[in-house]
């Protein structure tokens, strides 16, 4: 067995399972660990109502603990079932930067991450995450689509 | 969201009769009100005997020597920090997704920000001249040792409830503090202080907002009813409040600093513009500081007013800065101390500075060619001004004479920051209503549609007693507050002194830059 890491880029949308698929297989096929990475969207510098800053602390371990639960638990479990060894990362911040970091913290050899993305005009003008990763990515990054 | 919409309708129609009679009745309320609580606000705004400096604004301006004095200059030695705490240098980054110190400053700037630089900048320079400027300069400085005493003490005493929610303020501090220390009388202060924050948001967080906001609209598309602008604050502000709409408050909190940030922009542009009388408008204004360059009573004229108008725009002292801080994500309760004292620097020292900066240079006060003194118009009470006009029509004129669009932008802001001020304050009167009465959905949703009412009211009639009476109880508030936090200011010392020795330790870690 190697010891070699992958981190997959994981949005966690059960309809399009096509990245850990293929991470599973590629896993597999070498020998390697899995690291899935699912972060969610936050800037430190965006605007809250009063209310919404007394709410804050709640909400967000409601939704780690529901991105745990919907999303990284039953990733997790695809990956056991698949004898892959697989750990798993939640995060709150910029998807790109935070995906580059655990890459580099885990001294991962590739990036798996998928083409679907998101199709917003935002992702239009700014370029999506996909893209991102593959101009930014010290690691070969493998586009699933 | 039809049952939403439903609910509003139902509001509205309760809300009609109720401001057709509010109308008919002004007269009454003015003269119950004036009858009952008159005696109580020239009690609150009384001046210093022989003087025309309300003892109220010295109040305030004496606590912040004190806590400037008591802490070594924070404000200075501390700001650079300060800014490195903003910057998220010393978060950690497995916090993200918490409130951040930023979030909680522009949280918190959103509700001061507003009338007070705007109007309030105005009248100080047109009353006092522009050596007020310089007083108000001062009086900014040196309240932000207050902010950073209250806000500390909002952090420290917060509450953390089972669900996740966070919240704080004085009534917190008032109660546990004194507990702490020992000290009696903790609750009766506290229940003093939230009487106090429900009245002062439901007139000056309310009311007056709503009645400026009014007033601005009425002069750029022409006198209406103030019940229809009354109406629509109301019916937004319950969507936002009740109905928990949540993009519409969104909105607002991302347009109000932007439009802080293009008033301070457009500031600066006038004054690049007039980049050869800058210097010349500084001289002004140290100048009219020590001699008051004509206006009435000179020296102490221009003190006066720059004292008065810079307590009474960033709040310092008051209290609500420290409900508003309190839900930050630190370890260390002084961080939100040190950041909150960029508050009066951003409000005051820069904000109303560049307003005032621009009324100089753009030359709407009216000067005496032959002396180089201001011309006093007696009568008015104030400098004579180009049009003659004083407070936010003096502001709008003077940035009129470098763009005749502003007025327009000018009336937008000050309805987009009264919003904000409201929407900031139901939440200030809500901590307070529920600290009295306790949690619950149809409790508080009592409160909310009260406050709802009130923005009617506000913009519809004329109730200058009611305000004032209002306004009274805001300083109210600071009375109670500064005496808590005179009496809870070695508790700060103690948290200030650890924290920079760990600091210099090194044991609080730098995560950033």
């Amino acid at each position: 067995m190697s010891s070699e890491t992958f981190v997959v880029a994981y949005e966690g949308d059960p309809a399009d399972p096509a990245v850990l698929d293929y991470a599973i297989i590629r896993a597999k096929a070498e020998g390697a660990k899995l690291l899935l990475v699912h972060v969610l969207e936050w800037s430190a510098y965006s605007f809250l109502t009063p209310q919404e800053v007394e709410e804050r602390h709640g909400r967000r371990k409601k939704e780690l603990s529901r991105a745990n639960e919907v999303v990284m638990a039953p990733a997790l479990q695809k990956c056991e079932a698949a004898g892959i060894a697989a750990d798993g990362v939640i995060r709150y911040g910029q998807v790109v930067e935070l995906i580059l970091e655990e890459t580099k913290k885990a001294s991962a050899s590739v990036i798996y991450v998928g083409r679907s993305g998101s199709q917003s005009m935002a992702a239009r003008v700014f370029g999506s995450v996909t893209l991102g990763l593959a101009q930014l990515a010290p690691v070969p990054t493998v586009i699933v689509p | 969201m039809f049952n939403r919409i439903a609910s509003l309708f139902a509001l509205l129609a309760a809300v009609l009769p109720v401001q057709a009679a509010a109308q008919g009745i002004d007269e009454t309320i003015n003269t119950i009100f004036s009858d009952y609580t008159g005696w109580y606000v020239s009690l609150i705004f009384a001046d210093l005997p022989g003087t025309n400096f309300s003892w109220i604004a010295l109040w305030l301006v004496v606590a912040a020597l004190v806590f400037t004095v008591y802490f070594g200059a924070i404000q200075l030695r501390g700001f650079a920090h300060s800014i490195s705490l903003v910057k998220g240098d010393y978060s950690d980054p497995h916090d993200a997704g918490e409130v951040s110190h930023f979030q909680a400053l522009a949280t918190a700037l959103s509700g001061t920000v507003g009338l007070g630089n705007i109007a309030g900048v105005a009248v100080a320079v047109g009353i006092g001249g522009p050596g007020a400027t310089f007083w108000m300069i001062m009086a900014g400085l040196f309240g932000m040792a207050t902010k950073f005493t209250e806000c500390t003490l909002g952090v420290k005493y917060r509450n953390e409830y089972p669900d996740g929610r966070v919240s704080g303020g004085p009534m917190y501090y008032i109660t546990k503090g004194f507990a702490e220390r020992g000290l009696p009388g903790g609750k009766i202060l506290a229940v003093l202080f939230c009487i106090f924050t429900i009245l002062g948001a439901l007139g000056g967080g309310n009311m007056f907002q709503a009645n400026q906001a009014h007033a601005q609209l009425a002069g750029v598309l022409g006198d209406y009813p103030g019940w229809i602008t009354g109406l629509l604050l109301a019916a937004v502000t319950f969507l936002v409040i009740v109905g928990g709409i949540k993009s519409i408050a969104q909105v607002t909190e991302k347009v109000v600093p932007f439009m802080g940030i293009f008033y301070v922009v457009v500031s600066l542009i006038i004054l690049l513009m007039n980049f050869d009388q800058i210097g010349w408008a500084f001289g002004r204004i140290f100048e009219g500081a020590f001699t008051g360059l004509g206006v009435l009573g000179g020296f102490t004229g221009a003190l006066i007013q720059g004292f008065r108008r810079a307590a009474f725009s960033n709040e310092a002292g008051i209290g609500s800065a420290a409900i508003a801080h309190s839900a930050v994500r630190t370890k260390e309760p002084v961080t939100e101390g040190y950041v909150a004292l960029l508050e009066p620097f951003i409000d005051t020292v820069v904000i109303c500075t560049m307003t005032a900066l621009v009324i100089v240079i753009t030359g709407v006060l009216n000067v005496d060619p032959e002396t180089g003194l201001y011309i006093w118009n007696a009568e008015a009470g104030r400098i004579s001004t180009s049009g003659e006009v004083a407070g936010v029509e003096l502001t709008s004129a003077a940035y009129a004479q470098a763009f005749s669009w502003f007025p327009a932008l000018l009336a937008i802001a000050v309805v987009l920051f009264a919003f904000s001020t409201m929407i900031s304050w139901s939440y200030y009167g809500l901590k307070a209503w529920t600290y009295l009465f306790g949690e619950g959905t149809a409790k508080e949703t009592v409160f909310k549609v009260l406050f709802c009412l009130f923005i009617v009211i506000g913009a519809s009639a004329n109730l200058g007693p009611v305000i004032d009476f209002s306004d009274a109880m805001l300083f109210s508030m600071a009375v109670v507050n500064v005496i808590a936090l005179y009496l809870l200011m070695p508790i700060v010392k103690r948290e200030l002194s650890s924290y920079i020795s760990r600091l210099k330790s090194g044991e609080i870690k730098r995560f950033k830059g």
